[in-house]
């Protein structure tokens, strides 16, 4: 496992320095937007895994609550993963968002707008934040257990805000950032954005698969220490 | 006979912090146990985990040849806390319990002013539960505990917060309910109470388990 | 049937509870009129910008004293552990948690028709459209916040900081809701727009989350 992570961190670290090659040099700049567009070639890869990794949270989660009773130990790996997950999900909806906002700005004058889109994506942000909070505030024991729940909700929520807002802005039109998700790009921009995309794919898959280990040595070093204190009455 | 309760290798984890351990206990039916040790031995949890609110992280538990989940309408738990709503009556407090163990029971058939009678209250008494001295208020949430005339009385530390003659009154009650007779083929009542107080109930119980440390140090036989 | 019996049990306890004590209503009044006023004084009432916002100012209002009458909707079964009680008793825990939702709607739609009266007359509200679907927006949107409101306040009893773990949780899983709300009472005290749409994500968006929250209720009150 850890030779396979090295690796994977060296490939990484490749496709990530490719895709940059790619994005600053060799793609031409946008005709309307000019080198500002390239920030694109960063958010739309975070925009993507940030609604990957919740989806993975929540398939976790799931796993948690139905294993818990039946199979604890695999119960508290689904946990590890659903952890990671959230913690890469955090991550990606920031980057999205502030690259977002970083383009808007200079491109359409805007920081901001409450579209379907971005709404969805910032409330995305807003619950894993409280996802992370729940983990934080709880005590030993129901952590697991709680945060799994509010995992659910987020699950369901995410879609019913972004079909809402939809619906809303078919009535009151807003601004709408970029248009469809590849719509203003030409044939020649691709390669950045498959670069980019897989390069930051990787990066978050490592990250994840790290920090997945890192909650499995941590509850592995905790069973063993409660089991220490068993075992020394048996 | 079923075991009143069955442990086998019992333990509680919280992160890396062990509540039980290891614990493996039969308890026979219809006979009173007391379980000693000091502060932090593990005796609520063992008493919480019987009752099935505590969920054990190792080992397998069967309480009343069942899981403590099935078997929960036949449970009757007692903690330092009264679990009562200090806005109504004892008499209230108690009808609303009893429709959650026997929701189509008509008013009429309701056992909640004979479980006030039994531990020494006045079923009649309008006064909230708030407004009882810690006796009353004792002896009310044992009279919750007793509703569904469980087979199992669980009673966590009952005699805390008690004065010499509430504790009297306390134990002669005990005493008197684990002697009363139960329906005809009714199971016998089988006692288990925590104290840290052991010379209270010697006079009462069976069965002395010692914790310490969420282990179980020692089970000593009293000659009744 | 059963269970809906034990659900009207549980609302009728809780509303005895409630005209016992009254201190959650006062309270509650008195912090909504202080909203209508901050709000009033902030977003100055003159009439042609007064009835463009009206609907969301009247729901981030009642959002806010919702909050705190969700706050303390489990105080009364924390005080003596009663939760510990209602789970030992073999009644369908969802059951609880539909009761007390039950018995927060009814305290906030008391709440709620107070500051729609402070309203009306502090912005001069005059209603454009259908005043009838007001009466239909009003309670599904409350619904909307108590269940959900309801739950967490339910799931935030087991962290630490209880009273902001609630917002933190109650909010961003709302926003959906809220936008209902806000659009459909726009919609109509405006006439500007068919609100039919709202309402009919409103009802929808009721139906899944009381559904979720009942399934979900017994794995929050048994984590321990």
């Amino acid at each position: 496992m850890k030779l396979f992570l090295r690796i994977w961190f060296v490939a990484t670290l490749a496709v990530l320095a490719r895709g940059l090659y790619v994005a600053l040099f060799v793609v031409p700049a946008d005709a309307d937007q000019g080198n500002i567009q390239r920030i694109f070639y960063y958010h739309l890869p975070s925009a993507i895994l940030g609604l990957i990794f919740p989806y993975l949270n929540f398939a976790a989660s799931v796993a948690y609550l139905a294993l818990r009773r039946g199979n604890p130990l695999a119960a508290l790996r689904a946990d590890a993963f659903a952890l990671a997950t959230a913690e890469i999900t955090i991550l990606f909806t920031t980057i999205g968002l502030a690259t977002g906002i970083l383009w808007a700005r200079p491109v359409w004058g805007i920081w901001w707008t409450w579209d379907a889109r971005l709404t969805s994506f910032l409330l995305l942000w807003l619950l894993y934040v409280s996802y992370m909070m729940v983990r934080r505030f709880s005590s030993t024991g129901q952590t697991h257990t709680l945060a799994a729940v509010l995992s659910v909700f987020a699950a369901i929520d995410v879609p019913i805000v972004f079909m809402s807002i939809r619906w809303w802005r078919t009535q009151h039109p807003s601004p709408v950032f970029g248009g469809g998700q590849g719509s203003g790009l030409d044939h020649s921009m691709l390669p950045a954005v498959w670069w980019n995309l897989a390069a930051w794919a990787m990066w978050g898959v490592f990250l994840a698969a790290a920090r997945y280990r890192l909650e499995r040595l941590h509850q592995q070093q905790q069973m063993d220490a409660a089991l220490a204190a068993t075992e020394a009455t048996a | 006979m079923t075991p009143a309760a069955k442990l086998t290798g019992v333990s509680k984890l919280y992160g890396s912090f062990a509540a039980l351990r290891n614990v493996t206990l039969e308890l026979p039916a219809g006979r009173c146990f007391m379980v000693l040790g000091p502060n932090g031995a593990g005796k609520s949890t063992l008493l919480r985990t019987l009752a099935g609110l505590i969920r054990p992280t190792l080992g397998q538990i069967e309480v009343l040849g069942t899981t403590p989940d099935d078997a929960c309408s036949r449970i009757g738990y007692m903690s330092h806390a009264t679990m009562l709503y200090d806005e109504l009556s004892a008499l209230e407090n108690l009808r609303y319990y009893e429709r959650l163990y026997f929701p189509a029971l008509p008013v009429a058939a309701s056992r909640a002013a004979a479980a006030l009678t039994s531990v020494g209250l006045d079923p009649a008494l309008t006064r909230p539960v708030g407004d009882y001295s810690q006796g009353m208020r004792q002896r009310a949430s044992m009279a919750r505990a007793l509703l569904s005339d469980p087979e199992l009385l669980l009673l966590d530390e009952p005699f805390s917060n008690l004065d010499t003659s509430g504790t009297a009154q306390m134990i002669a009650l005990l005493d008197e309910i684990h002697r009363a007779p139960r329906a005809a083929d009714a199971p016998a009542r089988t006692i288990v109470l925590t104290t840290h107080q052991p010379q209270l109930a010697e006079s009462i119980v069976h069965t002395v388990i010692t914790l310490r440390s969420g282990a179980v140090e020692s089970v000593e036989e009293r000659a009744r | 049937m059963t269970y809906l019996r034990t659900v009207l049990h549980h609302l009728a306890k809780d509303l005895r509870l409630e005209s016992r004590s009254r201190d959650a209503l006062n309270g509650m009044l008195f912090f909504s009129l202080l909203v209508v006023v901050l709000f009033s004084i902030s977003f100055d009432p003159t009439r042609a910008v007064s009835r463009e916002i009206t609907g969301g100012i009247l729901w981030t209002a009642i959002l806010f004293s919702t909050t705190t009458a969700l706050n303390q909707s489990w105080t009364r079964e924390l005080r003596h552990h009663s939760l510990d009680a209602q789970r030992l008793a073999p009644a369908p825990a969802s059951a609880l948690l539909l009761g007390k939702a039950l018995a927060n709607f009814l305290l906030v739609t008391i709440l709620e028709v107070v500051l729609a009266l402070i309203f009306i007359v502090f912005y001069n509200v005059n209603v454009l459209g259908n005043a009838w679907l007001l009466l239909l927006v009003l309670p599904l949107g409350t619904w909307s916040l108590v269940m959900n409101g309801t739950f967490f306040a339910a799931l935030s009893l087991r962290t630490r900081s209880r009273e902001l773990m609630l917002p933190l949780l109650l909010f961003p899983v709302s926003i959906p809701a809220l936008l209902a709300m806000v659009q459909a009472t726009q919609s109509i005290l405006t006439a500007d727009s068919d609100p039919t749409l709202w309402i009919k994500l409103l009802a929808g968006y009721c139906i899944v989350f009381t559904l979720v929250c009942l399934m979900l209720f017994s794995t929050v009150l048994a984590a321990e």
